[in-house]
């Protein structure tokens, strides 16, 4: 690729990034992201409607149950799922625009098996640990499966093709499943791992919140600080160093980002995957190329998926969940044969 | 003089890969045995010996008959087909990758099982003997699925492609499995899992009978052309120059190789990696020949799964599913294969 034909796609990406879209999209998001967690709130069990919803969270009083039904199970439960929902979008989109893979995604490559098998260790031989440090564990675990898949990845002949990534990651992500498997049986720990392998956010509560949140916020803040050169950089090495970028300090912060991000994620709410690979390419292909309405778009429309994945996960099959994992791959592998077959050409 | 050396020599690398092949069947027959005392209750060679001669008490012989042996046999028999199916599948698609577990293949037959089991949970000896067909028409499916999504116009289908088409469809066909069957009841969650862990669930008598005539019958198939086999590999031009209608054995073949990955599925559960690793091992044992290969496959198969299984039930206090062990061996495999491939 020669350095003026990148330029030229440059000011062809410019066009077709949408500012005012963008914008549109975002408000429209929010909107629908408070919706959508008022509707999962008041819908479950028990539908309680809207105004007493408004109420226990504005004039919390202690004596009515349906107030102590929400604030206790259903609240938390929910902005679980939004909180989550972010970090694997966002985890993805700058996944997606640091290594110009359109099939990375955090349980495509490996992350999220990695994160879920240093859980199993955890939850074997250091039972009781306080949840600050199983986020810690479980970005350490994100760290290694993404190692082994792009040590592998880069060991190959020809390099580092996306598919290649996909299939290494499809083999470190069985061998830590089969882990994980192994020492939850062998240890007896099924019970408190069965969340990560069907993935839920029934086990969401206040004091695994009051940890991510600002884990995720600081993350989310530095992803799209950071978006601009993330878009340059998805527009190729050359162009971005030409642009005066510093490359490898972006991609060392930006991978510090997707792990932290992934981390956090997976240790509330297990191996869910393909939230990754789906919003960003829908955002993209609606805003245009540029990282900063690309992320903050994701980050609500992330939100958004896994509210909803949740409330059906909870209304499908009541009163028995459904695995939101599951769910969600249902959407997701379609989706993921469908990018892998354009070969992602637009991104 | 020099073709007579020459013919000479060919003999010699035969009879090598003939003792080689031997060894193998003793190393299965070690394996067995092995495997008939290690478990919850450990028997000793002797005590296994007097039983299968009909002198041991009662309680050994439940655990022998009904317990170990059935299991045991369906082990080798599941571990040969998967194996020599993964042979074809290479050989066919000219990938060291392929194998039906990593295709996406097997879990099309899993997704039929898991449905039929769900709706008709009585194990009687007909519906077991119904469900290799069953889980044949779901692998079938499934490897049509995963063609089709696989094949781009003017391009065909690359190696690489197919894989990750198998490994996505996989993926969706679990998803799919684990939301449908807990719509239909709950319980049968405990049994997908069970399923999906690669767990050997079928293992009595009955489902040997339902499993045997499917690897008697199409492994000799599949012997018998291994000429064919041989010449598949070298190209379609050249087999067509040879006289071979590649179209036609190409999907027959890949029929046969359906077909036993979707009866080892019937009794056995989702394990995969057991046709990627027995060819390969087998291949740098006797050799890419098919006559040869073939066979070596199978008893590297057979031995792997009994093996597994074997390790699963005995190393640990808890019973770990076979197909847990042969991952763990599998997937570092699989990677190793993946760097060295050009």
């Amino acid at each position: 690729m020669s350095t003026s034909e990148t330029y030229e796609e440059k000011i062809e990406m410019e066009k077709i990034s949408r500012p005012m879209v963008g914008l549109y999209l975002f408000i429209g998001g929010i909107i629908a992201l408070i919706l959508s967690i008022m509707a999962s709130i008041s819908l479950g069990a028990a539908d309680i409607d809207f105004k007493t919803v408004w109420n226990s969270i504005f004039h919390y009083n202690e004596d009515v149950t349906a107030h102590q039904v929400i604030q206790e199970v259903r609240l938390p439960r929910v902005l679980g799922a939004a909180v989550v929902g972010s970090c694997f979008a966002v985890s993805g989109a700058v996944m997606q625009g640091m290594t110009r893979n359109p099939l990375a995604d955090s349980g495509l490559l490996g992350l999220n098996a990695g994160a879920g098998f240093v859980l199993a260790l955890c939850f074997a031989f250091l039972p009781g640990l306080s949840y600050s440090f199983i986020i810690l564990f479980s970005f350490l675990g994100a760290t290694i499966g993404a190692g082994l898949v792009f040590g592998v990845g880069s060991l190959t002949r020809n390099g580092l093709t996306p598919m290649r990534l996909v299939l290494a990651g499809a083999a470190v992500s069985s061998l830590f499943i089969a882990l994980s498997e192994g020492i939850a049986i062998y240890f007896n720990v099924s019970q408190d791992l069965a969340f990560w392998y069907a993935g839920g956010v029934s086990g969401a509560k206040w004091y695994h919140l009051k940890i991510i949140t600002p884990i995720a916020v600081v993350a989310l803040a530095s992803a799209w600080i950071i978006s601009r050169s993330i878009t340059m950089i998805s527009l190729g090495e050359e162009v971005a160093v030409g642009l005066g970028q510093r490359t490898k300090v972006v991609k060392m912060v930006g991978m510090m980002i997707v792990l932290v991000l992934a981390g956090t994620a997976v240790s509330v709410v297990g191996g869910v995957g393909f939230v990754g690979l789906i919003i960003p390419h829908i955002t993209r292909a609606i805003v245009g190329h540029d990282y900063r309405w690309i992320i903050p778009n994701s980050m609500v429309y992330g939100g958004l998926l896994l509210v909803l994945a949740d409330l059906a996960a909870r209304t499908l099959n009541a009163p028995y969940e459904t695995p939101i994992g599951a769910l969600i791959g249902v959407i997701g592998v379609p989706f993921f044969l469908y990018i892998a077959r354009k070969g992602g050409k637009e991104l | 003089m020099n073709t007579t050396f020459k013919k000479n020599q060919q003999q010699k690398t035969n009879m090598k890969k003939v003792l080689v092949i031997g060894l193998l069947v003793v190393l299965i027959v070690v394996a067995f045995i092995i495997s008939m005392n290690t478990g919850y209750i450990r028997l000793s060679p002797l005590e296994v010996f007097e039983t299968l001669f009909g002198k041991g008490t009662d309680k050994q012989e439940v655990i022998l008959f009904e317990f170990r042996l059935p299991r045991i046999v369906i082990s080798v028999l599941i571990g040969m087909a998967l194996a020599v199916s993964g042979c074809i599948l290479q050989t066919i698609s000219r990938n060291a990758l392929a194998d039906p577990g990593i295709l996406g293949i097997n879990s099309g037959a899993g997704l039929m099982v898991v449905l039929y089991i769900t709706f008709f949970p009585e194990k009687n000896f007909m519906s077991i003997m119904f469900l290799p067909f069953l889980s044949f028409i779901g692998a079938g499916l499934a490897a049509i699925l995963i063609y089709g999504l696989a094949y781009k116009k003017g391009e065909g289908i690359s190696p690489t492609r197919l894989i990750l088409t198998g490994v996505a469809v996989a993926a969706g066909i679990s998803s799919a499995m684990i939301v449908l069957t807990l719509r239909l009841t709950p319980e049968s969650y405990q049994f997908v899992a069970t399923w999906l862990a690669g767990s050997i669930w079928g293992s009595n008598w009955d489902f040997v009978l339902a499993l045997l005539p499917w690897v008697m019958l199409l492994l000799p198939y599949i012997f018998l052309k291994a000429q064919t086999l041989n010449v598949i590999y070298l190209g379609d031009q050249m087999a067509n120059g040879l006289g071979v209608a590649v179209e036609r054995e190409r999907r027959l073949l890949l029929a046969a190789a359906v077909g036993l990955a979707g009866a080892s599925v019937a009794v056995s559960g989702g394990i995969g990696f057991v046709g990627l690793i027995g060819p390969h091992l087998a291949k740098q044992l006797v050799g890419a020949r098919q006559q040869f290969l073939l066979p070596a496959s199978a008893l590297t198969g057979g031995l792997l799964v009994i093996a597994a299984d074997t390790i699963g039930r005995s190393i640990f206090q808890t019973e770990i599913p076979t197909g847990i062990v042969v991952a763990v061996i599998g997937a570092p495999y699989f990677l190793y294969l993946l760097a060295r491939e050009k």
